[in-house]
């Protein structure tokens, strides 16, 4: 052989450098999360974008039909603004009794009682149950004769209302139930742990300068807390609009389509008709949406969020 | 100390004195009320199922109703397994979420020691990647992934609810590995090479067995995702034998019924029974729960 075997090795060693080492094996560690991202994230989402475009029901290819879907969806799907409207009801409702509520429990939680564990624990378990007993267990406990709710009602002389069964009181019935698995769940152990970082100082200044309690809540709690609030907003408001199986189970969307929210909608047609360029297409409305709210509320940090690390005067 | 200083100790020292005064008193009395009001709301549901699960048929739709029934009739927790395959349901759910949660955590353990340790191109836009996908809702991919998995054949199989775990293993769970991470000191990684250890050996012999807490939390997580999903098992899955338990309460549900014979309390039963493996976990492991969601509250 012409080259000498040290001829090679060193043509070899200068060319894998410790860096390109480092970084050829980083790219192999995570290349299991590189493809779970373009077959599963990115690919699914250009797939999807590309399906709106057509009308496609599995049994023949697709066929292209340009903006037709999305035509009708904004001008003649009556169920797309019903299901919006529902689902903008039902998470405007749980995000701000729910996000408050969290808050507020986890304050209590924070106020060092005696048996605080024990408290924090009967708040966390409801979270833990799974969404379809949640919803067979409430079913339950709605049921305007036999359930919990209404004969707890009538023993204070109250005659409940239908719940479920009636198109007023479905979607409240739902945020309920929502609530109870909730308010004292992740959402609340987040908020605890924020509460506790609060720097104990802060109160004793606060407290030097005159401030009672509302005053150091208000001075002290809740501008220090703000990041973990919106923190809660975003994914609060992400994960309430997707609400889908509570609906699917409790009330199949009813009654009257009263809880027919915008993720059955996508699901019906896609699922049940059969209908998948079109469900692709409300697919991506969705995720237009949502995108939306989230840049919004991004943009909007910069007003009442404060944190700690920019604050040099 | 200047006086100005012993001024300030002295205000700080009764400033301390004064929000603890806040111990005992009528504010505080009100404080307990609250708290025990609101643990009776949140476990009172709990109580009614409980209850009711222990009723017979003709106690079920008795009216007005009692929380309890007089004599506790046990054999509804047996005859559930009969009336619908929950022991088929309780199978299909433990592989899917053992073997999906064996994948969260390999996966998601790669991927974070590969973002934490090593230094590659636009790791860090990778990473914001990783993080954007959080926002991601399901239901935008829903529909071609379906039909990835039904050109694959593996429709009405539990492969599609596995499978994609091995894949990075869900982005919640590579922040918070490679959080814990990069708290780790490099120093004991350098220490390990300088012995000739190559970076698998690192990973397996340094850095895992010091990240127990965040592998457990990361396992709990997944396990209480995978137990508890719906959507999912309900496009993926048809043939009742395949069903998990969610899929399968809910076949319970709409399962004709033709002896007309009330059933309320067997479902209560079975939700309850369906709910149990998660509530042992929890009690078992409490302080990974917590952990596990404080974790993911610090923003990284």
């Amino acid at each position: 052989m012409a080259t000498t075997p040290t001829q090679s090795v060193i043509t070899r060693r200068r060319w894998l450098t410790p860096a390109r080492r480092e970084a050829f094996e980083g790219l192999l560690y995570i290349s299991p999360w590189i493809l779970g991202f373009l077959i599963f994230a990115a690919g699914p989402m250009i797939a999807s974008l590309a399906l709106s475009f057509t009308q496609y029901n599995i049994l023949k290819p697709p066929t292209f039909i340009g903006l037709e879907n999305y035509s009708v969806v904004f001008a003649r799907d009556r169920l797309f603004y019903q299901s919006l409207t529902r689902t903008a009801y039902y998470a405007v409702a749980i995000v701000t009794v729910g996000v408050t509520g969290s808050l507020l429990l986890a304050v209590l939680l924070n106020q060092k009682l005696r048996g605080t564990v024990a408290f924090r624990t009967m708040f966390f378990v409801p979270s833990l149950t799974p969404i379809v007993a949640s919803a067979l267990l409430w079913g339950w406990i709605f049921h305007p004769e036999l359930g919990l709710l209404n004969n707890g009602l009538a023993l204070v002389g109250i005659k409940g209302p239908g719940w479920l069964t009636t198109t007023e009181w479905a979607i409240p019935s739902l945020v309920i139930m929502a609530l109870w698995g909730g308010l004292g769940g992740g959402r609340m152990i987040i908020f605890l742990a924020g509460l506790q970082g609060v720097p104990q100082e802060l109160y004793e200044a606060a407290a030097i300068d005159g401030a009672g309690v509302w005053a150091r809540f208000r001075n002290v709690t809740l501008p220090m807390i703000t990041p973990t609030i919106f923190f809660n907003l975003v994914l609060g408001i992400i994960g309430s609009f997707s609400v889908f199986t509570v609906a699917y189970v409790a009330t199949q969307g009813g009654p009257a389509r009263a809880t027919y929210f915008y993720v059955y909608h996508i699901f019906n047609r896609g699922f049940a008709d059969s209908d998948m360029g079109y469900a692709s297409a409300l697919a991506w409305v969705f995720f237009a949406i949502l995108l939306f709210f989230t840049a919004v509320q991004f943009h909007l940090q910069r007003y009442w969020v404060y944190y700690e690390s920019e604050e040099r005067q | 100390m200047n006086v100005a200083q012993q001024r300030l100790t002295t205000a700080r020292r009764g400033a301390r004195a004064g929000l603890e005064a806040r111990l005992i008193g009528p504010g505080r009395l009100l404080l307990y009320a609250i708290a025990l009001i609101a643990a009776t709301l949140f476990m009172l549901p709990f109580l009614w199922t409980v209850g009711s699960s222990l009723k017979t048929s003709v106690e079920i739709r008795q009216f007005p109703p009692a929380m309890f029934p007089a004599v506790l009739r046990f054999q509804n927790y047996a005859d559930i397994w009969h009336v619908v395959p929950l022991g088929t349901f309780f199978w299909n759910s433990a592989q899917v979420t053992l073997l999906a949660m064996v994948g969260q955590v390999c996966s998601a353990t790669l991927v974070a020691y590969g973002f934490s340790r090593f230094r590659f191109p636009f790791r860090d836009t990778l990473f914001l990647l990783v993080i954007s996908t959080i926002l991601l809702p399901r239901e935008v991919v829903l529909i071609p992934t379906f039909l990835i998995f039904k050109f694959l054949g593996w429709l009405d199989t539990l492969r599609p609810l596995i499978v994609p775990s091995f894949f990075g293993g869900g982005a919640f769970y590579i922040f918070l590995l490679r959080q814990f991470f990069l708290a780790l000191p490099r120093e004991l990684d350098e220490a390990a090479k300088i012995d000739g250890a190559n970076s698998l050996q690192i990973l397996l012999r340094i850095l895992l067995p010091l990240a127990r807490p965040a592998l457990a939390t990361t396992a709990i997580f997944s396990f209480l995702g995978h137990w508890n999903d719906f959507l999912e098992p309900l496009i993926y899955l048809n043939s009742p034998q395949n069903f998990t338990v969610a899929l399968g309460l809910r076949y319970f549900q709409t399962l004709p019924n033709e002896a007309q014979e009330p059933r309320e309390q067997l479902l209560m039963a079975a939700s309850l029974v369906v709910t149990a493996p998660i509530l042992i976990i929890f009690f078992a492991a409490q302080r990974y729960f917590v952990q596990g969601i404080v974790m993911s509250g610090i923003k990284g």
